[in-house]
């Protein structure tokens, strides 16, 4: 095939630049819903975890059911039962909240299982000692354990956010406008596919730093044998 | 309570849509067995070849890992999928499919085989070299089993992470479970379809799920 038709099929300018401002409001749709969903899925699972420590047994089952089933469920069948199937009884949100809620839950779930190893790799001394001095268990927990847990969780935590985040790719399949969605349907619309080559770039400027800082932090805070 | 049964487990439309859903979970198994073993051999060779230091090489192996790596797979199938045809290549929606997909994990694969070479230490392979083996012999017999027994809680989890991806397929039409469940759920305006095909995934993933965590916790209590 020759250059000329790459061109014109791959990077039309004309159409580039009819396309153009759909992909950048697209960008920042992306942008906020994977904010959004890192903070909203962190914070659950962090929760989650503290509360595990607690040992109480009732809520420990519950919290186990909740991360095993959020990890073994694709990401897409929980938007898609969330979206699709729970207007059936009456609950019915919007697409940005199903994709939202539904990112954030996979993403607590897969924080809350990181985060409870972290807190278990802290040897048992830890806590008898900072309980001898006369801390509370709560206060043990937030002081001595947690900080000591974080560390490691970093690495795997970071990894995690950045599969998740690139889930909000997924939302395109609700309707979501982000992204993938302005360029696919730009595509079929220009009947061209520059639009999905616009899309292709302005993920790559999204997450190429993403996944080189991810690099980073992961030789940063690497375990040190 | 029976109405929330009649919507969400309507055995009559279970029984109708079952064979279809049967069919899309066939799908399903096939497309992962055929990513899986690709991915990971893939993923083995990527990492191969970062060991052998060539600075070049490693600097091209390390864009493409990361540049699979930073394009989110739903995207790298739509543009696949779409851009294609307009290159002149005409293959058939399963291999688009597996194609997009094994670009994306092999990368994954490979970042945790690099990972997995670089935490045996040089001595078995100078030991290994010095009883006459070649280097192929030695990263094949010697280095690569150990590497892969380090890291394979992490060849697990992102194995689950794979058969999960499956579902994407859906979103171009591939007759897998998640497709042909919608499809049901449209057709019968039912939910019933969609709350079996997770059940399904549940069934199917939560012994994975649970073997990850094992081996996870124990790799993080061996240190």
């Amino acid at each position: 095939m020759e250059l000329k038709g790459l061109v014109f099929s791959f990077f039309n300018a004309e159409v580039a630049s009819r396309y153009w401002p759909d992909i950048v409001s697209g960008f920042w749709v992306t942008t906020k819903l994977g904010l959004a969903v890192i903070v909203a899925g962190i914070a659950l699972g962090l929760a989650l975890a503290l509360l595990r420590a607690f040992q109480f047994r009732p809520a420990n089952v519950l919290i186990v059911i909740f991360a095993d089933a959020l990890r073994a469920l694709p990401p897409l069948v929980v938007i898609i039962l969330l979206f699709f199937a729970l207007p059936f009884v009456g609950i019915s949100m919007t697409a940005l909240t199903a994709t939202w809620l539904s990112l954030s839950l996979v993403l607590a779930a897969f924080a809350e299982e990181i985060f409870w190893a972290g807190i278990l790799a802290v040897p048992k001394g830890q806590t008898e000692a900072a309980r001898s001095t006369g801390m509370t268990r709560a206060q043990t927990l937030m002081q001595v354990v947690l900080p000591q847990a974080v560390r490691i969780t970093i690495p795997p935590l970071t990894n995690r956010m950045i599969a998740i985040t690139k889930g909000t790719a997924l939302g395109s399949v609700v309707a979501v406008h982000e992204i993938i969605y302005h360029a696919s349907s730009g595509a079929s619309e220009a009947g061209n596919p520059t639009p999905l080559t616009l899309g292709a770039l302005a993920y790559l400027v999204l997450f190429v730093p993403v996944v080189v800082f991810g690099r980073w932090v992961e030789t940063r805070f690497a375990w040190k044998r | 309570m029976e109405q929330i049964l009649n919507l969400f487990f309507n055995m009559a439309i279970l029984e109708r849509v079952g064979p279809f859903l049967l069919r899309g979970l066939g799908m399903t198994l096939l497309l992962s067995l055929v990513v899986v073993p690709m991915g990971v051999l893939s993923g083995a060779l990527l990492a191969v070849l970062y060991s052998l230091r060539r600075r070049w090489l490693n600097l091209l192996l390390i864009a493409y890992v990361d540049f699979f790596r930073a394009f989110p797979p739903l995207v790298l199938l739509l543009f696949i999928y779409g851009g294609l045809p307009f290159l002149g290549l005409d293959l058939p929606l399963f291999g688009t499919v597996a194609l997009a997909f094994l670009l994306n994990t092999s990368s994954y694969y490979g970042e945790i085989f690099r990972a997995g070479i670089e935490s045996i230490p040089r001595g078995q392979t100078e030991a290994a070299r010095s009883t006459g083996l070649s280097r192929w012999q030695a990263m094949l017999y010697v280095t690569l089993p150990q590497a892969a027994r380090n890291v394979l809680p992490d060849l697990i989890g992102n194995t689950l992470e794979v058969i999960k991806l499956t579902t994407l397929a859906s979103v171009v039409g591939f007759t897998e479970l998640l497709n042909n469940a919608r499809n049901a759920q449209a057709l019968t305006y039912n939910a019933t379809p969609v709350v079996v095909a997770a059940l399904a995934y549940l069934v199917m993933l939560w012994p994975l799920v649970r073997l990850v965590s094992r081996l996870e916790h124990r790799s993080i209590a061996v240190r």
